[in-house]
């Protein structure tokens, strides 16, 4: 019976403080939605650029671009963060400042930075993917180089690399919560801050194991978008 | 006068000598088969005369003027090798149609590419664009795939791909049109079709080389025959030369060893 009595008193208190819980969350995911955001906008093409260095027939170039391939996915992003925040003010001059702007800017460097090398593989991947075929086809037929990359070749490698995409993704959207380790406020940082004290709530961790809600909501909704993307290129093969 | 002719074509990969001075010529509305056995040089003289690869040296002739001397390859723009390329068609083995486009799309994407350079473009986009379509549809309908106008690769048989990939090439009026051993990626029983589209393309007196395993339709089909050996061809003429009167020892031995097969 004490079982049930516990219950009851849980969904209470969650009851009760819901409604100053969940705009403070909301606004932490705010913030983690902006950090992924900004990620996909500077690291899809940076991760292209990044794979056409990979590929480059000049050796130096290809060489600098593997190797920084090997260090961002050889290393953890934890570590990267922390580095990328606290160097330089080891090194000179604090250049993030203190507030949580440069926190958030020092936060999507690193995101950006890792996710454009771990796309630059996928792309690299889908692109040595479309059979050398499809592009003598094109060169025999007249077409410029350019005509075979957007016209013949694009649309193929989209079709290869939307799969291990949405998988990358996803995780993206759960790794966001490592910026909380150069504290930046998003939703993982504002769920745990009612364990000590936050909005005069105190020694709560529930909102913690809520925040949950908000990734599987957000993953779930990729996953139907990424499913139907599947879906509009299954037409051909 | 030779509407194509090549002097002295060679191309090594590394230390192997792939073709080792090629020469041949041929007259408009011709057919020339290519046979020979495999690592002869046969595909690799093709892909050359093609710009998929570039020669170490010979020269290609069309209709008695210079069209392209090896050694200069690497200094010309892309932009004038597309408009060398564009005097020939190339048929390929495994068809190389585009999957994301339909049968009438293959055969459109092309020309409507090329239409965007013509002058009049901006101005006539829709009249340029639908005398493609008309002439697309025709050829389509020549290779007997009318029904199939607006499906896709993958749901094409692989005698149904070649013709497209056949009508393909056609849409853009090529002066030679090349065949990559059309019929090697396709079941036994479907050779027949594309060997019968050939057939009438020969009809047609389309200018074409034919690179083939299939001696039967070499002989019927051609006015004369290339047979190449060690990226060299040893002995060229008629079918009736070539094939019922070989003056070459390897070429016996080749045409013996078929028929024992």
């Amino acid at each position: 019976m004490q079982f049930i009595e516990s219950i009851r008193h849980l969904v209470g208190t969650i009851i009760e403080q819901f409604p100053i819980v969940f705009p403070a969350l909301n606004e932490g995911f705010l913030q983690t939605l902006k950090l992924f955001v900004i990620t996909l906008v500077g690291a899809l093409p940076l991760g292209l650029i990044i794979s056409f260095g990979s590929m480059a027939k000049f050796k130096p170039i290809s060489l600098i671009t593997r190797v920084l391939v090997w260090i961002v996915r050889g290393s953890p992003l934890m570590l990267q963060l922390m580095i990328i925040y606290y160097l330089p003010g080891l090194v000179g001059r604090n250049i993030w400042g203190g507030g949580e702007q440069g926190r958030f800017i020092a936060a999507c460097i690193a995101f950006i930075l890792n996710y454009a090398c771990y796309f630059s593989e996928i792309y690299r991947g889908g692109i040595q993917g479309v059979p050398v075929g499809q592009q003598e086809a094109g060169q025999v037929l007249g077409m410029t180089k350019k005509q075979v990359f957007f016209k013949v070749t694009l649309l193929q490698m989209v079709k290869r690399i939307v799969p291990p995409m949405s998988n990358e993704i996803i995780t993206l959207v759960k790794d966001t919560s490592l910026a909380r380790i150069i504290a930046l406020q998003e939703v993982i940082w504002a769920g745990s801050a009612f364990m000590k004290s936050s909005h005069g709530i105190q020694g709560q961790i529930w909102p913690l194991f809520f925040t949950g809600v908000y990734y599987l909501a957000f993953c779930g909704i990729l996953t139907l978008l990424f499913g139907y993307i599947e879906r509009k290129l299954s037409y051909f093969e | 006068m030779s509407i194509l002719e090549v002097r002295g074509l060679k191309k090594s990969f590394g230390k192997t000598n792939v073709l080792k001075g090629v020469d041949f010529s041929m007259e408009e509305g011709e057919v020339l088969s290519v046979i020979g056995s495999s690592g002869s040089g046969k595909t690799t003289m093709l892909r050359c005369i093609n710009f998929l690869e570039t020669a170490d040296s010979g020269k290609i002739f069309l209709d008695g003027e210079l069209l392209l001397d090896a050694a200069d390859q690497k200094k010309i723009s892309a932009a004038e090798m597309r408009k060398k390329q564009l005097n020939f068609g190339l048929v390929f083995q495994d068809f190389n149609l585009f999957p994301q486009y339909s049968v009438l799309e293959n055969v459109t994407l092309a020309p409507r590419l090329l239409a965007r350079e013509k002058p009049d473009f901006k101005t006539h986009r829709h009249e340029l664009y639908e005398e493609i379509d008309k002439n697309a549809k025709a050829i389509i309908d020549s290779v007997g795939l009318t029904d199939k106008l607006n499906c896709y690769p993958c749901m094409l048989s692989g005698g149904q791909k070649q013709r497209v990939s056949i009508a393909r090439a056609l849409a853009l009026k090529p002066r030679v049109l090349f065949f990559d051993e059309p019929t090697s990626a396709l079941d036994p029983e479907l050779t027949g079709e594309i060997l019968k589209v050939i057939r009438s393309l020969a009809a047609e007196k389309i200018t074409m080389i034919i690179v083939t395993h299939e001696i039967d339709f070499a002989e019927s089909v051609s006015d004369k025959i290339l047979f190449m050996a060690d990226g060299v061809a040893i002995e060229q003429g008629t079918p009736e030369e070539v094939i019922r009167n070989p003056k070459n020892d390897r070429v016996r031995a080749f045409l013996q060893k078929l028929q024992d097969n």
